[in-house]
């Protein structure tokens, strides 16, 4: 675990968290620019003076206190910064031993393997300038790695590359986070990477941590669907492939106990899926439909309803032991009679999954 | 082409030149240091002390030297007591000079070169393992060495020329402390040196120009390597 109780104070900025976050796996640091993940992430590396205590599987890293403080070259915590920080002075192999030859702990990440893993054999002789943004956080993830962190810092690392070429950096992000076994911190405001590479999240806005939990349990909060906006709000699934029909493409995984179909081939049975699952793409209805196109009619029962601010009504809906929310007007709510403890059928099509669907654990599932 | 006394002159000047670089680089390296990331009372008072020379006329700093390094002198007295070393008419009398006379040319461009530098190169080595020491040798100087480089090129360049501190501390003694400037005012003061100030004349212009070429050469070449061209 990675607990802490931290104070930081910075020209008028004060942030206060106390958190305790599971190692390994990815944690993300999620909100608005201006809410204090950097810095949080930054303190955590020792980079930004912070009082209070900090402490990684055991190992006490800052007591302010008792007056322990292990300096940042003592940590053993990597840092990929938003704008990479290569050495300018030195080439790309020069650059991944960097952290590599200060090591004096064992190595668990091999050179040979660091660079096949991140695509950097064909760049090792190449100055840093010569290389594009997503080569850059590529060497700088390599670099980082290479140090043989115990704990891996991402400070929005795609941040400073235009949105079409982060292709060029996350798949390789994901293969990393699915061969090392270490925790990471990823600080992003992006929602998309966040459920596409976290296992766990911590929210927070404006200096102090809002929620810290499961994307799953999260989606269903208050203050995420605030931090989203209304077009993203969506209840996150946590699945697994149940079947396949390889001829018409489609894969069941199941929601709550019941089958749920979308189109996806790539995916082996038992593979673990994350659907988010859009609230404006769940339809209601109050009994089993017949006649429809709509493939998945999940039965369950509504939960709550509460009224957003567009005017809408946002219905939480449990399915077996999975929770979907569902957009549906006043009217709607009104002419069906919806009312908590009622049992309804949510209506899903299958095409709409494919947006929000993602693979956040390969390495432990698809073998 | 040269006389005997203009060889020497020229042969005098490169050593007292190339010298007080020597003198001054890792000097300036310490005070820039000093300078831009030390936080202590007083930086001011280090500050001007280093940038006098550029303000005095040059035969007051010659005369200062004289006073304070001159046989009678306190630290000029303590220093030919204990180690036998006279500074004052000796050609390490016109290094000394020279040096203090350039030092504020080098302190300059290695501060820029050091203010230049992204802090976050440093925070990215720190989190990489490396302490203060390491970051400085592996980080901090290569990325500072154009501009080091650029300093000692303007020093060795101007000290080729430094003329009153030089005359005022060290004298003007043949094959000793006669630099080419020193040559050259002497030749003007000799009814038959006319050739002469000029071969020395066109020869101070020369070496001055090779200066410069050797910086902006290094200096593209530099901006080339760094990406920066």
């Amino acid at each position: 675990m990675l607990h802490m109780n931290l104070c930081i104070e910075r020209g008028g900025f004060r942030l206060d968290a106390n958190l305790a976050i599971p190692t390994p796996g990815v944690t993300a640091l999620f909100g608005p620019s201006g809410a204090g993940k950097t810095t949080l992430a930054h303190a955590v590396a020792g980079l930004i003076p912070a009082s209070g205590t900090l402490s990684l599987d055991g190992e006490i890293l800052l007591d302010t206190q008792r007056d322990i403080g292990i300096a940042v070259e003592q940590r053993a915590i990597g840092c990929v910064f938003q704008d990479a920080r290569l050495f300018p002075h030195l080439s790309v192999a020069d650059n991944l031993d960097y952290g590599l030859r200060r090591q004096r702990r064992a190595i668990y990440a091999q050179r040979d393997e660091v660079i096949a893993l991140l695509g950097l054999s064909t760049l090792l002789a190449s100055a840093p300038h010569q290389l594009s943004g997503g080569e850059r956080q590529r060497v700088a993830l390599g670099r980082a790695l290479l140090g043989q962190p115990r704990l891996l810092i991402l400070d929005e690392p795609l941040a400073s590359i235009d949105s079409a070429r982060r292709e060029e950096v996350l798949p390789y992000l994901e293969r990393l986070r699915d061969r090392f076994r270490i925790p990471m911190l990823y600080v992003s405001h992006q929602y998309e990477e966040v459920l596409r590479l976290a296992a766990q999240v911590v929210l927070m806005d404006r200096g102090r941590v809002v929620a810290s939990d499961t994307p799953a349990a999260l989606s269903l909060s208050g203050a995420l669907r605030a931090r989203v906006g209304s077009a993203g709000v969506g209840a996150v699934i946590e699945t697994e492939v149940i079947s396949k029909n390889e001829t018409e493409g489609l894969i069941t995984v199941s929601l709550g106990g019941h089958p749920l179909r979308l189109n996806a081939s790539a995916d082996a049975i038992g593979a673990h899926l994350r659907l988010h699952i859009l609230a404006s793409e769940v339809i209601l209805a109050t009994e089993r439909p017949q006649g429809l196109s709509v493939r998945n009619a999940l039965p369950g029962k509504i939960e709550q309803l509460e009224a957003e601010e567009n005017g809408m009504v946002l219905a939480t809906v449990a399915i077996g032991g999975d929770r979907l929310l569902a957009r549906v007007t006043r009217s709607a709510v009104d002419d069906l009679a919806l009312t908590p403890g009622l049992e309804v059928w949510a209506l899903v099509k299958a095409a709409s999954l494919n947006q929000g669907l993602y693979r956040p654990t390969t390495a432990t599932h698809s073998n | 082409m040269l006389t005997p006394e203009e060889a020497d002159a020229l042969r005098l000047s490169v050593i007292v030149a190339t010298s007080s670089v020597l003198v001054t680089l890792p000097m300036a390296v310490l005070l820039a240091w000093l300078l831009v990331r030390g936080r202590f009372m007083g930086r001011w008072l280090i500050d001007a002390a280093v940038h006098l020379p550029l303000v005095l006329p040059p035969v007051v700093v010659g005369y200062l030297l004289l006073l304070l390094l001159g046989v009678r002198g306190p630290l000029g007295h303590w220093l030919y007591a204990n180690f036998d070393i006279r500074l004052a008419f000796t050609t390490g009398g016109a290094i000394i000079a020279t040096a203090v006379m350039t030092l504020p040319l080098v302190v300059r461009a290695v501060r820029l070169a050091l203010e230049g530098i992204d802090p976050g190169l440093e925070e990215a080595a720190r989190t990489l393992g490396a302490g203060p020491i390491d970051r400085a040798i592996s980080v901090t100087l290569p990325l500072m060495l154009p501009g080091i480089l650029a300093g000692a090129i303007t020093a060795f360049a101007a000290g080729l020329g430094e003329f009153g501190a030089v005359i005022t501390f060290a004298s003007n003694i043949p094959g000793e402390t006669r630099t080419l400037p020193l040559a050259l005012y002497t030749a003007l003061q000799s009814p038959t040196g006319d050739a002469s100030a000029w071969r020395l004349a066109l020869l101070s212009l020369a070496l001055g120009a090779l200066g410069l070429l050797a910086a902006e050469m290094f200096a593209r070449r530099m901006r080339r390597r760094l990406g920066r061209g």
